[in-house]
């Protein structure tokens, strides 16, 4: 029998095409995600332990942890005594102290080289001989005076900066100018990663990042003959209670675990999507086998009638679905392969340089590829080789193949009713749930995609019929036959509709929720906002020095500033986030509404609460309550003002001079400023120049607040496109194959058509729109299931992003439209062009 | 073998289709094969012509080429006065449409379409409103009145073959080819078609082209037209089923022997 379904394999080579095409391209993307992670992971745990290379002990310190009494106490950092000390321990060799911040350079025009999180500045560290073992100079050497620097290579490349030149660079305080002396490689992660290093020296980073005198962190290196773990014991006794000493072989593994397990969700997230491509694959495959087992009934009836029993039939055709899957895993694998390199050189080419290594193909990838590849096919042949057992012997003597009984029908569409309701109801409850309904919401979800399913042969048949009108108007005849002939077979139409339902459920439902949650939090951010910029760090989280307030102050044509920090301020025994302003220009800057009191309560010390707290707490205007600051010092403060809404400050807000002074080190996030002639060219300017041009600041107008989350949530959702595409070109080849299919089964009627006049071109649309109106079908049903699953799944989020309001992104969905129809015209390019060249006389030729 | 001329001699008869000097080449050099050698006839308008021959004989291959529907390597094709060696496929086309009717041995209806939608087919591919009228005088001559909402799968054999007819003379074509229409029918079945297909030539003034090798078939046509190695070799008027079968015994034997 294996050699029958092997025979049969390479007899249906051509119809077996899209199969392969699509187990390929679920197996490629499979084996090219673990290949690509494997790869990069390997290659990363390398370079980090390449960086803990000659490190025997690494010492690091946060210092000042707090006291019982909640007080921050002792050392910032390790001192320069400790390391004095450090080195005279036995078998040490050297020992460089270092420290590290942020650290932004700017090109010759003032713009941020690298990508604001990854903009670093450190120390240069030189042992023995000057030199430091982490950075390899490649021009120049190392800063040794207070107003040098080295910049790492790339960086230098992209400011265009040569040694000798003058380099601006902007740390959290002023921006300053240094010498540049060096340019240097090394094996930092987040340089590679695309980010940038700056080197100043010792001193100079000392005063930047810590304190005079004070390194975060030790690298120890050892004599030869002393192992590492000795140095460890005899380092621990020297080291304050807040520092935290390890091996370098122990943070190299460290970190090689961190990186693995990174990798691995990244690489969880691409399974899943090369998952939902194999699953559209599974239609495809099923549909194929269904089609192949039909023209074979006559043939495998005569297997029966010489004396196959049941279960050789049926072996017979899943052993051909066995070798057919076989074959495209092995392509696929090597596909996937190829995949795997080409990800690395295209992620090198969007700046992100990826450490060098061997490529990765670990014996359980090769097995999961050719397991996943062969198990989803036979999967999908399973049905059809199950209806082999049901030809009858005597078919063999017969002309026609078996006709779908209705009864089938009838039942199936009772059993997709059934779930698809299940399904809804399920839904309709989790969207009840609130917060707690998602896996309700998933759950439901599943049964009402399985439903609609099972059900999509029957609704094909109203949906097409409705189109059908429309299409005979504006095609004609073309446009007739093609609604009939979409509608001719339900079942295949159903399975070819299925697999674009899924990808447009999928991306509508996340295109929905995105803008949706996009917008409110659009609205929430800046709706209130009456600043006409707002100043931050150009990194994410990243602290403004205090020198920025005075410095917007003076700037030309600015009206108003105010910093917007907050601060943990214990209010009556419990910990309470408050916001800090300046309460003269809180008016100009942000909308507040004061339901009591008065606003410029604020200026006078005291402190405004949100009427929602006020009301929780029982407080009024005039009311006293204990506050105890960071610092611990202790005093009362006296309500002054309730105020509506939330959305831009804390439940309690003071004027930020009275939070100021009980913490030096105050953290700064933004700066809200009003220029007077609002939102301009002129006005964004004046903020820049009033800044002193620091490259590390970022200046945001409304809209590029406004766009900061927007593009946020665009990126992720074009990361998921780009993810899905994977699985909408299977349901394209699931559509070629089809209309293949069909052309295939109708030569003799295609042949009529054309005897009796209809022209070429008539027979391209004929099948074109046969193909846009099965395509159009399974986007109707995709887009509708998505746009209700993003409704349920929205109200389980609604409570918690206030004035929270379902957008359909009605554009978007357009697109998807569209792109559904390009699909059919696509996928029936090819089929098209093989019906319109058909031999006519095929048509006539009956034997 | 000579080519003869098997035109009429009398020209006075308008002319529907002719070929002439038609030939009909497959492959090169030592593989190739002459399906139609020179050959020259003329299908006279409102006249029944069958066309017969032993397998391979050509007479399919020269109703292809003569009906617009396979192209030929030599000699020209006439239908009315349009010459089809110089048209493009689109007028090709659209020549089949406006000036002829097919009947093909598989019946070759539209599964999806109903009887009367079968029938108006050709009109709809033209855009052309059916002439209400001609098409209840066709419908009532092949009996179809009662089945017109019926799809072709809820038809009989004839039934369908009926439809078939109907739908090559609904849109009055200047000639009609049939591709051995009784081919898959019973004989009660087949002599229906073929009584409606002479009605038409008789009292509607149809011209019909029939490729058979039925001589009860060709006994319905006016003249019988003999194909073999791809020539014509003799043609009979008015004739009968015995002497149609007679001669095709004779051509028979003297393939055998020769």
């Amino acid at each position: 029998m294996f050699r029958t379904a092997l025979r049969n394999v390479l007899a249906h080579k051509a119809r077996l095409l899209m199969t392969v095409l699509a187990v390929t391209l679920g197996v490629a993307f499979v084996s090219g995600t673990l290949v690509f992670t494997d790869t990069l992971s390997k290659a990363m745990s390398n370079q980090s332990a390449k960086s803990y290379e000659g490190v025997a002990v690494s010492v690091t310190d946060y210092g000042r942890a707090r006291g019982e009494d909640g007080q921050k106490q002792g050392d910032p950092g390790i001192g320069q005594q400790t390391l004095d000390k450090v080195k005279a321990v036995k078998g040490v060799d050297t020992v460089s102290g270092r420290v590290q911040g942020f650290a932004g350079v700017g090109d010759r025009s003032g713009k941020l080289i690298g990508s604001g999180w990854a903009n670093a500045g450190a120390n240069f560290a030189p042992v023995k001989d000057g030199k430091d073992p982490r950075y390899t100079f490649t021009e120049g050497s190392g800063p040794v005076k207070d107003d040098q620097i080295a910049l790492d290579k790339d960086s230098a490349a992209k400011g265009e900066y040569q040694v000798g030149d003058k380099v601006r660079v902007a740390t959290n305080g002023p921006v300053r100018e240094f010498t540049l002396t060096g340019v240097f490689t090394t094996e930092d992660g987040a340089v590679n990663a695309g980010g940038s290093l700056v080197l100043f020296d010792t001193k100079v980073a000392q005063e930047l990042y810590l304190q005079p005198g004070f390194y975060r962190e030790l690298s120890i290196s050892a004599k030869a003959g002393t192992t590492a773990d000795q140095i460890l014991a005899d380092v621990k006794p020297l080291l304050s209670k807040t520092a935290e000493a390890k091996t370098g072989a122990a943070l190299a593994a460290e970190q090689a675990k961190d990186i693995e397990r990174a990798m691995s969700g990244m690489s969880t997230g691409l399974l899943i999507f090369a998952g939902v491509s194999l699953f559209v694959g599974i239609f495809l495959i099923y549909n194929t086998f269904t089609m192949l087992v039909a023209q074979r009934t006559k043939e495998l009836a005569l297997l029966r009638a010489v004396g196959a029993n049941r279960g050789q039939v049926k072996r017979s055709v899943l052993a051909e679905a066995g070798v057919v899957g076989l074959v495209s895993s092995v392509i696929g694998l090597a596909c996937g392969i190829g995949l795997a390199v080409a990800m690395r050189s295209a992620m090198e080419l969007f700046d992100a340089k990826i450490p060098a290594g061997s490529l990765i193909i670990a014996p359980a990838t090769v097995l999961v590829a050719l397991v996943i590849g062969v198990l989803v096919t036979m999967l999908a042949a399973w049905l059809p080789a199950r209806r082999t057992a049901k030809i009858a012997p005597v078919a063999a003597m017969g002309s026609v193949h078996l006709p779908a009984t209705m009864k089938s029908l009838v039942l199936r569409n009772i059993i997709g009713s059934v779930l698809a309701v299940i399904g809804i109801g399920v839904v309709l409850l989790g969207a009840g749930q609130k917060s707690d309904g998602r896996t309700t919401i998933a759950a439901g979800a599943f049964f009402l995609i399985i439903g609609l399913f099972v059900l999509l042969p029957m609704l094909s048949r109203p949906v097409i019929a409705a189109v059908r009108p429309l299409l005979e108007k504006v095609f004609g005849v073309s446009g007739k036959l093609a609604a009939q002939n979409a509608v001719r077979n339900p079942r295949r139409t159903a399975v070819t509709a299925a697999s674009l339902t899924i990808g447009l459920t999928l991306v509508t439902a996340m295109s929905v929720i995105g803008i949706t949650v996009g917008q409110a939090v659009d609205r929430l951010s800046t709706q209130n906002i009456k600043a006409d910029y707002r100043v931050t760090m150009a990194g994410e989280g990243m602290n403004l020095d205090k020198s920025v307030l005075p410095a917007l102050e003076k700037g030309k044509g600015v009206t108003a500033v105010s910093p917007k920090t907050m601060e943990i301020v214990r209010i009556g025994g419990d910990s309470r986030t408050v916001s800090g302003v300046n309460p003269a220009a809180l008016d100009a800057v942000l909308n507040v509404k004061t339901t009591a009191g008065d606003l410029a309560s604020l200026g006078q010390g005291k402190l405004m609460v949100s009427a929602k707290e006020a009301q929780k707490r029982g407080l009024s205007v005039g009311s006293t309550v204990d506050a105890q600051y960071d610092d611990g010092e202790k005093g009362k403060l006296q309500v002054g003002a309730l105020f509506d809404g939330k959305d831009q400050l804390e439940d309690y807000v003071l004027d930020n001079r009275i939070l100021a002074a009980h913490n030096e080190s105050q953290y700064l996030p933004e700066v809200l400023v009003k220029v007077s002639g609002g939102t301009s060219a002129a006005g964004q300017q004046a903020v820049v120049d009033a800044l002193g041009k620091n490259p590390a600041i970022k200046v945001s107008d409304k809209a590029a607040m406004r766009n900061e989350m927007a593009g946020m949530i665009n990126t992720s959702l074009n990361i998921m496109y780009g993810l899905l595409g994977m699985a909408l070109i299977i349901a394209v080849l699931g559509v070629i194959n089809t209309l293949a299919m069909s052309v295939y089964e109708r030569q003799q009627e295609i042949g009529m058509l054309r005897a009796v006049g209809l022209d070429r071109g008539r027979v391209k649309n004929m099948i074109r729109l046969e193909a846009v109106v099965i395509s159009l079908f399974g986007a109707v049903l995709g887009i509708g299931v998505g746009v209700f699953l993003a409704w349920a799944g929205g109200r389980t989020i609604a409570g918690s992003v206030p004035g929270y309001e379902l957008v359909i992104p009605f554009d978007r969905i357009g697109i998807f439209f569209l792109l559904a129809g390009l699909v059919g015209v696509l996928a029936a390019m090819w089929p098209a062009r093989s019906a319109a060249r058909l031999n006519m006389l095929t048509a006539i030729k009956t034997e | 073998m000579t080519a003869m001329n098997y035109a009429p001699h009398h020209t006075s008869q308008a002319v529907a289709a002719r070929a002439t000097q038609l030939s009909k080449v497959y492959g090169q050099g030592e593989t190739q094969v002459v399906a139609l050698n020179n050959v020259s006839v003329d299908f006279a308008q409102g006249q029944f012509t069958a066309i017969m021959g032993p397998s391979g004989s050509g007479k399919s291959t020269l109703m292809h080429c003569v009906a617009g529907l396979d192209t030929f390597s030599g000699g020209s094709v006439r239908i009315g006065d349009t010459e089809l060696g110089s048209l493009k496929d689109k007028q090709l086309t659209q020549l089949r449409r406006d000036k002829i009717g097919f009947i093909f041995q598989a019946f070759n209806l539209l599964p999806t379409l109903t009887a009367l939608e079968n029938i108006t087919l050709p009109m709809d591919i033209a855009g052309r409103k059916p002439d209400r009228q001609w098409l209840d005088t066709v419908i009532a001559m092949v009996g179809l009145s009662e089945r017109l909402s019926h799809r072709p799968t809820q038809l009989s054999g004839g039934q369908q073959q009926r439809v078939a007819v109907a739908r090559a003379l609904a849109s009055r074509p200047e000639i009609i080819f049939g591709d051995e229409p009784t081919g898959n029918l019973d004989s009660r079945s087949g002599a229906e078609v073929l009584g409606f297909l002479r009605n038409s030539v008789r009292e509607l003034g149809q011209t019909v082209v029939m490729v058979t090798h039925d001589p009860v078939a060709a006994s319905y046509a006016d003249r019988v037209i003999f194909l073999a190695d791809g020539a014509i070799v003799d043609e009979m008027r008015e004739p009968t089923a015995d002497g149609v079968l007679d001669r095709m015994k004779a051509f028979d034997a003297k393939g055998r022997t020769s």
